[in-house]
């Protein structure tokens, strides 16, 4: 790890206030991801700043029927919330499915939606990767890509986004509330929040320098069945090949969003609207555009089969 | 008959040379640890933290790139928690924070001001074998033991996860949450065991959760 200086944080407003004023400074929470990206000096933050002493850390109802959820709420106690459990069901298995229990304990939502992409390239400091050095191209195109996006990448990148969180607030029509370095607070949709990597993939989210993020809010639920499905090399504890996260309802109506396609939470209206003729159908729309590599191309398929399965899923909980 | 190897070395001696050629890069990465950090909060180069480590309150000054676990390993020389793989992956390092069993290695100490740290060392002793830890013997939930002191902390958290009704990946119910070696097997994947010893360890930690039931 390069050294670093260390402060504690007092409020959202002094934190943002602090990491807007300093060039190389970062917010440290669960520290999971950017830890192990510092020990590999892929991160190299001049100056920490701790948020933990905020405790953002509560998951209370709003006005409008649904749940702001803190920033630093861990994966575990998200997942478990008995109100997250009945309501957005898809979103506790969401969570569930990611990491370890260890890593979940520790894990925040904030830092779940900005955890950087497992491309093993950008990994590899002695290979190039335009995320990780901007301007030096992409070994993954033509490198190992199995794993790696097919929807809405470049000529510069190719990674996924690793989340399955995300998938589920991205499913769900999550916001981002976020504390200005002015002490200003400003709430933006989850389908804004990540970038598409076009040809800066080093810039990842909308968010400005020293914006904090404070809590996600999560609209009223929607009701219906809920079903999150990831497959994955290995049985536990193993980033997402492709994931579907889906929302029937009564009427048959259906709501999609895909993990492990792309460089962000996938989610298209066409899927939606082609709920009603099944999973090919809905794949398809999905999947309208695809650019793929020789090794990745067999995510489409993978996501009309997973598709598949989760009809099947809805069909068995009916 | 003394077992030997490639050109009569014997084992004992491969291995004794194996672990100075691992121990010799490890110097100047430990000096450069020491010497390069650039400032604390007040400008010099580490602070002050208190953590409370098996009960006892434990003051350091520690350079702000001090995971939890090398403070725990370099600077309190309890050396229980073991380093595997330093990223989070092997979960030999698990150690248990405020309740909550958590990867060491993952987490810098200066964000554990006050909290109450549970290590293999603070679960039970060479004479008071903690339940978990007497389990792990009697089935030989082991092999080689590097990845058992964490096994071992993170079982014992991961029973209470489900006592307290978490529900995980396997639960069917979410609302409906109960003991099973699936849950087992699914709970504790962030433990690898290179040796293997996965069904002895799940033996185990079946006969501590039927006699918490009990």
């Amino acid at each position: 790890m390069r050294p670093f200086t260390f402060e504690r944080a007092t409020s959202p407003a002094q934190a943002a206030q602090a990491a807007a004023s300093l060039q190389g400074a970062r917010f440290i929470a669960g520290g999971t991801n950017l830890l192990d990206l510092m020990k590999l000096q892929i991160e190299t933050p001049t100056h920490l700043i701790d948020v933990n002493p905020l405790k953002l850390d509560r998951i209370e109802p709003t006005k409008e029927g649904g749940l702001r959820i803190g920033a630093l709420v861990r994966n575990t106690d998200l997942a478990a919330d008995k109100r997250v459990r009945r309501d957005y069901a898809v979103l506790s298995r969401a969570l569930l499915s990611g990491a370890s229990g260890q890593l979940r304990n520790k894990a925040t939502t904030a830092g779940n939606l900005l955890q950087r992409t497992r491309c093993p390239y950008f990994y590899d400091t002695t290979k190039p990767c335009n995320k990780r050095s901007p301007g030096a191209g992409c070994a993954a195109i033509k490198g190992f890509s199995r794993n790696l996006a097919i929807m809405g990448v470049s000529d510069a990148c190719i990674a996924t986004h690793p989340s399955d969180m995300a998938v589920a607030m991205r499913l769900l029509d999550a916001s981002v509330d976020v504390v200005r370095p002015d002490g200003s607070e400003r709430s933006l949709p989850i389908a804004d929040f990540h970038r598409l990597p076009g040809d800066t993939p080093h810039v990842e989210t909308a968010l400005a320098p020293g914006e904090l993020i404070v809590s996600v809010t999560l609209p009223k639920p929607l009701g219906g069945t809920h079903v999150y499905r990831k497959v994955r090399d290995r049985a536990s504890y193993a980033f997402a090949v492709v994931s579907v996260a889906a929302v029937f309802g009564k009427d048959g109506d259906g709501h999609f969003a895909f993990g492990g396609i792309a460089p962000k939470p996938w989610r298209v209206a066409f899927a939606d609207d082609a709920a009603k003729q099944g999973a090919k159908a809905v794949a398809d729309a999905a999947l309208a555009g695809a650019i793929t590599t020789h090794e990745n191309a067999f995510k489409q398929d993978l996501i009309g089969r997973t598709l598949a399965a989760v009809y099947d899923q809805r069909e068995a909980r009916r | 008959m003394a077992a030997t190897g490639i050109g009569g070395v014997t084992r004992r001696r491969m291995l004794g040379a194996g672990a100075a050629v691992l121990a010799a890069p490890a110097v100047p990465t430990l000096a450069q640890a020491g010497s390069g950090a650039q400032s604390g909060a007040a400008g010099g180069t580490t602070m002050p933290v208190t953590l409370k480590v098996n009960g006892k309150a434990r003051q350091l000054n520690l350079d702000p790139r001090t995971t939890l676990l090398d403070a725990l390993r370099e600077h309190l020389h309890l050396t229980g928690s073991k380093k595997g793989c330093d990223h989070g992956q092997c979960g030999a390092c698990t150690i248990i924070v405020d309740g909550r069993r958590i990867n060491a290695c993952l987490t810098l100490a200066v964000m554990h001001e006050g909290d109450e740290i549970v290590t293999i060392e603070g679960l039970g002793t060479a004479d008071k074998l903690h339940p978990m830890q007497r389990a792990f013997v009697t089935h030989d939930g082991y092999q080689c033991g590097y990845c058992t002191p964490g096994q071992i902390c993170s079982a014992v958290a991961m029973l209470d996860e489900i006592e307290a009704g978490i529900p995980s990946y396997v639960t069917s119910d979410l609302n409906d949450v109960s003991y099973s070696d699936h849950e087992v097997r699914e709970r504790m994947s962030g433990n690898i065991c290179r040796c293997a010893a996965y069904s002895n360890i799940v033996a185990a930690i079946r006969d501590v959760a039927k006699a918490d039931a009990a």
